[in-house]
């Protein structure tokens, strides 16, 4: 009872292999042009794989070799689609528009008309059901679509960014319906936004010009990532290094002392959180912590804090101290971190 | 219809004009006036009195509802075989597709009397399949058939392509979501695709009638002219004009009038909603009456 997907896109660069137990929700990240929408159209159906394999809840999706091409159609593969627009079909109205899936399916009118009043219901638009998708929000509209979706009664629900197109102001409420229909089902949702994978997600894939980068638990992307993109995700430093005889040194020349547990390897990764690393006029004295001389590349104010980039590190500092210890881009500072902050593992 | 945003076109137009060179405004006056002027004289020529009789003599009586009958069957059949048509246009590709749709366009541009010699050496007693019909007794040249015929063949393309452009308006991204809600083809082509592309079928069906009506030199060379079997209505216009002018302006009257609401009826109708505006249906409210959740 889960989904297994192995498939390339020739032409597209696209090589990508994943599985997803069911019930899980798994989050698609990556810059653009990574191949996200690539991924939802194979499982949907609106696009044939070069070469590949595909098993959702034991059904054979796609199966495409040399000499064999197995696609089954989209109709039948129980794999709803939500995406950034609400694409309701603009001549039916919002009770219609939900009752088209189990209509679909065989259901008589009067009973996809209750299945669909359910769904409205379920979703907090009941009264919207006799308006037109010219007569909604964004935001209601979405809500339709995805009652539409879910009344599909889908193995596989997709989600190709639901929340990019919705106004600040209406896309929080969405995402708490979305956190409540999606839990204990298998969905796959493609965003840009990291709040979506944590609060929406188990496992996170992240796609790099068609190919996987990073996946894993949520909370193991989050708190150990691989990639740039990874830990820009998670909002941690990640610094490359190797493991020496006394612990690890990193490619910036800054050397934290490893436990006995830090596995043997030539790859190791740091991380810490910006907020973490100090930045000084001179190294401090007190043990249990490691400085670096480094030369501010650029500092960016962010809210209530300034963010100073220097030596492949980005440290958080208050405003105050930007003007105490003179942070420009050129000057020479020293940063530093508690090695009970930073954690190393392996990449 | 559902409500549409009201668009400022006044404003707009006092901007745009006011942009334009002056000389240009009076060419296209004059333009305007090349067209208008006839029809003005046309009517200015119609002798009141008499309108009513003249419209409804015998021969012309049987030669509206001759026209009418034709028009609205060549419709018909143009609904029938173009959406068909335009659908294998729009939503399929293959090789030579570009030229079938020239192909397929050829009537709009063709002069008419070569569509009727055509249609002749095709269905006429010695043509290509004229004789092989003629021997199972169907007999179509010089018939009301023929008559239907002609108006199908250069009233075809109308249709097509008004359809054709609608369905690459809307896009397949409705379709596709029908398709992963579990819809079958025909579900889809049935309860999401032409409801979609309905204002261009009747637009296009409007203007095929129209076509259809007007219809002459196709019909006069295939069909002929025999009253109350194939004399259509611009046929019986094109006789009068000899024997009674008076009768022949009358009937002309009659056909600007169809032509008129037909215009009227096709510039009215247009794709729901803001479809044309943004080819994804954005769900916007155009006035904002929609209430936050």
């Amino acid at each position: 009872m889960s989904l297994t997907f192995a498939a390339t896109v020739a032409d597209r660069g696209f090589d990508v292999a994943f599985e997803l137990e069911a019930g899980e929700t798994l989050a698609v990240l990556g810059p653009n042009g990574a191949g996200k929408s690539t991924l939802l159209g194979l499982l949907a159906g609106l696009l044939a794989p070069t070469a590949g394999r595909a098993e959702l809840d034991g059904r054979l999706l796609f199966d495409v070799t040399e000499g064999r091409r197995v696609l089954m159609e989209p109709r039948h593969r129980g794999v709803a689609l939500l995406a950034q627009e609400a694409l309701l079909f603009p001549h039916l109205t919002a009770l219609d528009n939900v009752a088209f899936g189990p209509r679909s399916r065989g259901e008589r009118r009067r009973a996809s008309r209750s299945t669909a009043r359910r769904w409205l219901e379920r979703v907090g638009v009941t009264d919207l059901a006799a308006r037109r998708p010219a007569e909604l929000s964004g935001g209601q509209a979405q809500r339709v679509a995805v009652a539409r979706a879910l009344a599909a009664d889908p193995f596989l629900l997709l989600l190709d960014e639901p929340l990019a197109a919705l106004d600040v102001t209406v896309a929080p409420a969405l995402r708490v319906l979305l956190r409540n229909v999606l839990a204990h089902r298998s969905a796959i949702i493609v965003t840009h936004d990291p709040l979506d994978a944590f609060l929406l997600a188990d496992r996170v894939l992240i796609l790099d010009s068609g190919r996987v980068v990073e996946a894993g638990r949520t909370r193991d992307v989050l708190t150990r990532p691989v990639t740039a993109f990874g830990a820009r995700l998670a909002g941690l430093n990640l610094v490359a290094g190797q493991r020496t005889a006394t612990g690890f040194r990193a490619g910036n020349g800054l050397e934290v002392p490893v436990g006995e547990g830090t596995p043997e390897g030539p790859r190791l990764a740091l991380a810490v959180r910006p907020a973490r690393v100090a930045v000084a006029r001179a190294p401090g004295e007190e043990p249990g912590w490691s400085w670096i001389r480094a030369v501010v590349d650029d500092a960016e104010h962010r809210g209530d804090t300034v963010r100073v980039h220097a030596a492949g590190l980005s440290a958080d500092v208050t405003p105050a101290d930007v003007v105490e210890l003179g942070i420009e881009p050129g000057a020479e500072v020293f940063l530093g971190l508690r090695h009970h902050d930073a954690v190393v593992y392996p990449v | 219809m559902h409500p549409r945003p009201a668009r400022p076109r006044s404003a707009a137009a006092g901007a745009e004009t006011a942009r334009v060179p002056r000389w240009v405004v009076a060419v296209a006056v004059v333009g305007g006036l090349f067209v208008l002027l006839p029809i003005a004289a046309m009517a200015l020529r119609v002798d009141w009195p008499r309108f009513l009789p003249l419209v409804s003599s015998d021969s012309a009586q049987a030669a509206l509802l001759l026209s009418l009958r034709t028009s609205l069957t060549a419709t018909a059949l143009c609904v029938v075989v173009g959406v068909p048509m335009a659908l294998v246009l729009a939503r399929t590709s293959f090789r030579g597709q570009q030229l079938v749709r020239s192909l397929v366009l050829l009537p709009l541009v063709l002069p008419p009397v070569v569509g009727g010699i055509a249609l002749l050496y095709t269905f006429g007693r010695r043509g290509l399949l004229g004789s092989t019909l003629g021997t199972l007794g169907i007999d179509i040249a010089f018939s009301t058939t023929a008559v239907v015929m002609a108006q199908t063949f250069v009233a075809l393309p109308f249709l097509v392509l008004s359809l054709e452009g609608a369905l690459r308006t809307v896009g397949t991204r409705y379709e596709a979501v029908g398709a992963t809600l579990g819809a079958d083809r025909w579900t889809v082509l049935r309860r999401i695709t032409l409801p979609l592309v309905l204002p261009a079928l009747v637009s296009g069906a409007v203007l095929s009638f129209a076509r259809a009506l007007g219809e002459f030199g196709a019909t006069l060379t295939f069909a002929g002219s025999l009253e109350g079997t194939t004399r259509t209505l611009p046929l019986e216009v094109y006789l009068q004009r000899e024997t009674d002018p008076d009768a022949a302006v009358a009937l002309s009257l009659i056909l600007v009038v169809v032509a008129v609401v037909v215009v009227g009826i096709a510039h009215r109708v247009r794709p729901l909603g803001a479809l044309r505006a943004a080819p994804g249906g954005s769900a916007r409210p155009p006035g904002g009456h929609g209430r936050l959740p």
